[in-house]
């Protein structure tokens, strides 16, 4: 199957342009096509990576325009893993939002379609201006859909995301006008190789692209000077929307990794790129503003929103290392901290639904009618995101750890991800007892949670246990993820097979 | 001619990301417009500066590079989208939140 890479696009394109056109069809109908869409999603990629033994670069052409001139699609392992997670929690986002939160705003199960077309895409496009493409899509329908619901909250959270990313994109525009000015292509194969023979009069205007480039897709993965809009505009968000937003964070960091490792990285290795020698000291400054957020937060939501920041802080600290088994630890960290933050989203929705007024404010405010259930559910999810043993946090957390080892930055490393990890299991105990154990004497007469809700909940904290129970295939998979990431040189072969003329203008031959 | 476009696009350039840093909706969302300007003729001006030449390879020696053209009609689409949508945006924040300061609230309002 040759258009296997072109699918993971196509298929939530398809799918939202016949919502565009039936937007009055009833919404089990809409729930039903949303639902089929990620099922197919999660087929295809699971059958990429079926064929990914064989071949570490799977191609496709658009329109069959040959590389450098034509825009070529690229799935290699990285890509297909982040397929997988984004088809994984899209799935469990639309059946949470299926009871009751797609009804808030119109037009919510086609807007999740569009988005899933730009964070698909830009997993799988090798074109640097298709990724400029992809996330404006991803941006355009994640604005929409930060606004489900109205109320002044949204807008005002919805303003200041949406002007920072129009600044952002405008910046993406000049680093991406910047690099072809020099390169005189956008292939990003093409461009690695021309950019690694370029003449050194070309190089600060590559140094300055390249930083460029670091502060957009900082933006976007809300790396510290950058993230100040994040907190505000995920506890706006509806729960739903604010769990799908949790891999949007990861669009940065995916973009942050392909492009310096592929673009930037040819010659001396990623971790040589000038834009990753910032990546250190930022990234362990986001970690630390991270943990005082957490807290700091009033609310679970708030909480879950730092813990996000907390998660891109450590993310981005082990992958500024560079190093293969840095960035296949950080890989499976970036799993377990997506699909866990996830959770805790729709999990302050569950428990701010049986609290009246006091929504999920750590408070002691209101009683729940449910507060055995959710309560032992926060309790083992605590566990999992603390990083505490059996779930997938303590193995994602001890591999991190492991790799760093006898390393330059073991100590700052250690002591910060350590400490952070001490913060949250502080705030989360302190949130627990709030939420649930010292509870008002008055007895709670509401409706009991959502059965499908909980179910959803619970489902993506067993996720966790699965990763643990999958992890010796999972570790080999972001293993061999890293070697392929860090291997430019068989990129740009695989994309050379395709190639019209030799990539580079034949200048490395 | 370089230094026209030079000129032009450091001042638009300036002019929006001063405008983007005042604190009412609407001069932002001008800031917005002229940096997206600026951002359209840089992104033109990388194909080089040519006068009088086709956009076509082929049979002439001499042509001008019809992509970056191409990336600047995207761009020019994405951002008139982008322009209109923050307009509506910032119609309905200042409506719901009573005032057009970017935050929702303008903080020396009881000063003045």
């Amino acid at each position: 199957m040759d258009t296997l890479p072109l699918l993971p696009v196509i298929i939530p394109l398809l799918c939202a342009a016949l919502m565009t056109f039936c937007y009055n069809a009833p919404l089990a109908l809409q729930r039903v096509m949303g639902m089929a869409s990620v099922a197919l999603l999660l087929g295809v990629a699971l059958l990429m990576a079926t064929q990914l033994p064989g071949q570490d670069h799977l191609l496709y052409m658009l329109g069959g325009w040959q590389p450098p001139f034509g825009i070529v699609l690229v799935v290699d392992r990285l890509s297909v893993l982040m397929l997988v997670l984004t088809a994984v929690l899209a799935g469990f986002c639309l059946v949470y939002a299926s009871r009751g939160h797609d009804r808030e705003g119109a037009h919510f199960h086609t807007l999740v379609q569009f988005q899933l077309v730009g964070i698909n895409g830009a997993f799988v496009t090798g074109d640097l201006f298709n990724l400029f493409v992809f996330f404006e899509l991803l941006l355009i329908a994640s604005y929409a859909l930060l606004l489900q619901g109205g109320g002044a909250a949204r807008g005002r959270a919805g303003l200041h995301y949406v002007v920072l990313n129009l600044i952002g994109s405008a910046f993406f525009v000049v680093a991406i006008g910047l690099l072809y000015g020099v390169t005189g292509t956008l292939n990003m194969a093409d461009m690695a190789l021309r950019i690694a023979a370029a003449p050194a009069a070309d190089q600060p205007l590559i140094n300055a692209a390249s930083l460029l480039l670091l502060a957009v897709f900082g933006v976007k993965a809300a790396l510290l000077p950058l993230l100040f809009w994040l907190p505000r505009a995920y506890i706006a968000a509806s729960a739903p929307v604010a769990a799908l937003f949790a891999i949007m964070t990861k669009v940065g960091i995916y973009a942050m990794l392909r492009v310096f490792a592929l673009v930037f990285g040819l010659q001396e290795g990623l971790a040589a790129t000038l834009a990753w020698q910032w990546l250190w000291p930022l990234a362990l400054a986001t970690l630390t503003l991270g943990a005082i957020g957490v807290l700091g937060a009033a609310n679970l939501r708030g909480i879950t929103a730092y813990l996000v920041i907390v998660s891109v802080g450590t993310l981005l600290a082990a992958l500024s290392l560079g190093s293969e088994a840095a960035v296949a630890a950080a890989l499976f960290y970036l799993v377990h901290s997506t699909l866990l933050t996830a959770a805790f989203f729709l999990f302050a929705d569950l428990i701010g639904r049986q609290r009246g007024e006091a929504l999920d404010s750590l408070r002691v405010t209101a009683a729940m009618s449910q507060r055995k259930p959710l309560g032992i559910l926060f309790f083992f999810g605590a566990i999992a995101l603390v990083g505490l043993p059996p779930f997938s946090g303590f193995v994602s957390k001890l591999w991190l750890l492991q790799v760093t080892a006898d390393t330059p930055a073991q100590g700052a490393f250690w002591l910060l991800v350590l400490l952070a990890g001490f913060i949250i299991l502080i705030a989360l105990s302190r949130a627990g007892s709030k939420l649930f154990w010292r509870q008002p004497e008055q007895s709670a007469d509401g409706p009991p949670a959502d059965p499908v809700r909980l179910g959803v909940v619970a489902g993506m904290l067993l996720c966790s246990v699965a990763l643990v129970l999958l992890g010796d295939p999972l570790m080999d998979f972001t293993e061999a993820a890293a070697r392929t990431l860090l291997a430019p040189a068989d990129y740009i072969a695989a994309v050379q097979t395709l190639a019209i003329d030799p990539l580079g203008g034949g200048l490395t031959e | 001619m370089e230094l026209l476009m030079a000129i032009t696009i450091g001042v638009l350039t300036a002019c929006g990301i001063y405008l983007i840093l005042r604190a009412r909706t609407f001069p932002v969302v001008l800031g917005l417009t002229l940096l997206s300007h600026g951002v359209n003729l840089f992104l033109f001006s990388m194909g080089r500066l040519t006068l009088a030449a086709p956009a076509v390879l082929g049979d002439s020696s001499h042509h001008a590079d019809p992509l970056p053209q191409a990336l600047v009609l995207t761009a020019i689409v994405i951002g008139f989208a982008m322009t209109a949508f923050v307009v509506v945006l910032a119609l309905r924040a200042a409506v719901e939140l009573r005032s057009d300061h970017v935050d929702g609230a303008d903080p020396d309002e009881d000063l003045r």
